[in-house]
């Protein structure tokens, strides 16, 4: 008796071990960094946390397929290394067959995000070597924000841009209304403006003329009458 | 090794040329033209070749305040964009060609100029870019607008053969050959003490010289420890990865004898590895060279995305870039308006701001060139050929024209009314011997230069390899090259000829009526 029960369990685990080995059929590799991810607070990956792993794809199968008969002896494990990696199949009810990869490849993708927590890592640090993650895409605002940067300073600068012009152009009547009034009480004689040759004297200290510095009135040097 | 060099120009070339053109605007209150034409009537050909090349410059530098405000704009987002790639159209991963090469240089290449792969295949105008350089372009006319006092300024990127280069860095971070400074000078008051300023400005521009470049080495440093450091991270996962070892067993120190270990005991997976196995090097790293304009938004983008707070960083080197640019913008525009401005012909019909914004629309019309894919390729034409020989020939032709033409004492003496004090003898001989013949020589190694390399050629973004390669320049760009160099050189011989004919002409009508 005892033998028999001792041939079946050699037979079940000889079974089971062909199940799960490197590149079998439906069996997926599994990495972890976990010293990347946590540093100093890292965990040491002992058969507590295989445990926890057998646990996590269990309850994934469960949430997939919603059928409730996967157990966490369904799931094997076997060549565990130093990296931490190691390979993962899923047997079905009768621990005959496994389960194909894709129905189990989906339920991971699916439940990627407790996995990942349960562990305290993410898709980077805990990696399904076939199975690749859907990356999150950035967060796009519906109008891009360097539009409206870009219009904001653009509506400052024109603004600037249309006062300097106004208050040139202001300045300039005023200049203009300025000389036509002067030239309208000059000629009622009620101003006088001194005038060289036909120019005024205020003209004459733009760029263009030059100031003979002998002939500046110097009273000082004029005795005082 | 640059900086003995660097301190021998500027004392021989950039001091004695600055304090030249300061004299010569201050004294004939005229803008380049004036008053060049003043100091001989054979040289007016000078001022209009300053203006010819102000006007290359201008339209073609104002594209780099485009990028910067591009740049700036994109600063206000958490992450950058340049940090991340981007992820490619089924999100399984990152775009192709970002994979190849790094995330900066994709922005750069990719989501800001949106490069073509050769000068022949032009492209559209990227929209983008055309707004951002019409508000460059803006600000610059609204700049003009309020007037300014301040000097321009140019950075001008290193060339590899030193002499050329501290030459032409001094030549261009002090704005020689422009006419600029004429200009700005002749708004000076007449008693103005320029020889101090002429001084105090070369001093100070070095010693700001000096210090950006002690920045830009150190950012460049820091880029390249980290992009070491995580190449020899790559190197190592991909070990731990490959034999399963336990992590943290393998370190940037003992690397290489692991490396050896695992060729002796797995030597069959170790060769299957070998051609993924980058050798990282520092050196390579401190070697990679980015050409142009491309090291200031590259490699400085890279090393701000490094950085804590990065979009703080970013800020603020984006808006020194456009405050220095749009410096440079503003002693270019001033080159080219204030001659115009100082014609009877023109300023009498048209206000100030009319003029002004005519320029500005003009050389932002010709500005959307850059633009388009290929814009980058013409922007490193410009780049290379507008100013560079063109430069070196207008100073030349200004210092022999004043130190023989118009006469060193007379010039002398005009400086004693300004300042009030005499020409100390250092000035005479460095504008009588020195910097005559050290441009004559620069000039020569330059054309030498040339002719000795044959074809010029370009470096095109290759998108497919993700890194730059070396193309020819077609027939039509040769052309371009040349007509860049000969319309600003040319000037100088036709103003003399187009004067020695006027002359003729007046002395013949003369003679005739008497």
């Amino acid at each position: 008796m005892l033998q028999v029960l001792l041939l079946t369990f050699s037979v079940v685990t000889v079974a089971r071990a062909e199940l799960c080995k490197p590149d079998a059929q439906n069996a997926f590799k599994v990495r972890l960094s976990i010293k990347t991810a946590l540093g100093d607070n890292a965990y040491a990956w002992d058969a507590n946390e295989e445990y926890l792993f057998k646990a996590m794809v269990a309850f994934t199968m469960r949430r997939y397929s919603s059928k409730t008969t996967t157990q966490i002896s369904n799931v094997l494990l076997c060549n565990v290394t130093d990296r931490v990696s190691f390979w993962f199949v899923v047997t079905d009810s009768s621990k005959n067959t496994t389960v194909p990869g894709s129905e189990v490849e989906a339920a991971i993708r699916m439940n990627r995000n407790r996995i990942n927590n349960a562990f305290l890592l993410s898709d980077k640090t805990l990696q399904f070597l076939k199975i690749s993650s859907t990356l999150a895409p950035p967060v796009e605002p519906s109008t891009p924000v360097w539009l409206i940067v870009f219009g904001v300073v653009l509506c400052l600068i024109v603004a600037a841009i249309v006062f300097l012009v106004v208050a040139g152009i202001q300045q300039r009547k005023k200049k203009n209304k300025e000389s036509t009034e002067r030239e309208n009480l000059e000629e009622k004689g009620e101003v006088t403006i001194t005038i060289e040759n036909g120019i005024p004297c205020e003209t004459l200290d733009l760029k263009a003329g030059h100031i003979n510095g002998v002939f500046s009135a110097d009273d000082e040097r004029f005795t005082s009458l | 090794g640059f900086l003995i060099p660097y301190f021998i120009m500027l004392i021989v070339e950039g001091m004695p040329l600055l304090y030249l053109e300061l004299a010569v605007g201050q004294r004939m209150r005229q803008g380049s033209i004036g008053a060049w034409k003043i100091i001989s009537p054979y040289l007016c050909g000078v001022g209009v070749a300053s203006v010819v090349v102000s006007f290359f410059l201008s339209m073609y530098y104002n594209v780099i305040n485009a990028w910067a405000f591009w740049y700036l704009f994109h600063s206000f987002q958490d992450p950058l964009p340049w940090a991340t790639c981007p992820l490619n159209s089924n999100r399984t991963g990152y775009e192709e060609e970002c994979e190849k090469t790094s995330s900066t240089q994709y922005f750069w290449y990719r989501q800001t100029l949106n490069i073509s792969p050769s000068l022949e295949v032009s492209g559209a105008v990227q929209w983008e870019q055309a707004l951002c350089l019409t508000l460059a372009w803006l600000v610059v006319y609204l700049c003009i607008l309020r007037g300014t006092e301040s000097t321009g300024k140019l950075e001008q990127l290193s060339n590899p053969k030193t002499w050329i280069s501290a030459a032409t860095q001094i030549f261009f971070s002090l704005g020689l050959g422009f006419g600029s400074l004429i200009a700005f000078a002749s708004y000076n008051e007449p008693s103005n003490n320029c020889e101090r300023h002429a001084i105090i400005v070369s001093l100070i521009n070095s010693a700001t010289s000096i210090f950006a470049s002690i920045v830009t080495f150190s950012i460049y440093g820091f880029k390249a420890t980290f992009n070491y450091e995580s190449c020899i991270n790559k190197v190592i996962l991909l070990l731990l990865n490959a034999f399963d070892l336990e992590e943290g067993s393998l370190t940037a120190d003992n690397l290489n004898e692991m490396k050896d270990y695992l060729m002796a005991t797995h030597p069959q997976e170790y060769a299957q590895l070998l051609p993924q196995l980058k050798n990282c090097s520092l050196e390579a790293e401190l070697d990679t060279a980015v050409q142009g304009t491309g090291l200031a938004f590259i490699v400085y983008s890279e090393a701000i995305k490094n950085m804590e707070v990065s979009q703080l960083y970013s800020v603020l080197y984006f808006v020194m870039l456009l405050m220095l640019g749009i410096g440079s913008m503003l002693g270019n525009t001033a080159a080219i308006l204030t001659p115009l401005t100082d014609s009877k012909v023109i300023a009498t019909r048209f206000p100030k701001e009319v003029i002004s914004g005519v320029v500005c629309f003009i050389n932002c019309i010709i500005g959307l060139i850059f633009t388009m894919e290929a814009g980058n390729y013409w922007f490193d034409i410009f780049n290379d050929y507008a100013a560079t020989l063109s430069l070196l020939l207008i100073v030349l032709v200004e210092t022999i024209a004043v130190c023989y033409i118009y006469g060193l004492r007379r010039f002398e003496k005009d400086l004693h009314t300004m300042i009030g004090r005499k020409l100390n003898w250092y000035w005479k001989v460095m504008w009588a011997f020195a910097s005559p013949l050290l441009i004559i020589s620069l000039f020569i190694f330059y054309l030498t230069d040339y002719i000795l390399t044959g074809t010029l050629q370009y470096q095109a973004w290759d998108g497919t390899q993700g890194q730059l390669v070396t193309k020819d320049y077609p027939g039509y760009a040769l052309a371009v090259i040349g007509l860049l160099v000969a319309s600003s050189t040319m000037c100088i011989p036709l103003g003399a000829l187009v004067t020695f004919v006027r002359k003729r002409l007046k002395r013949e009508s003369v003679s005739t009526v008497a």
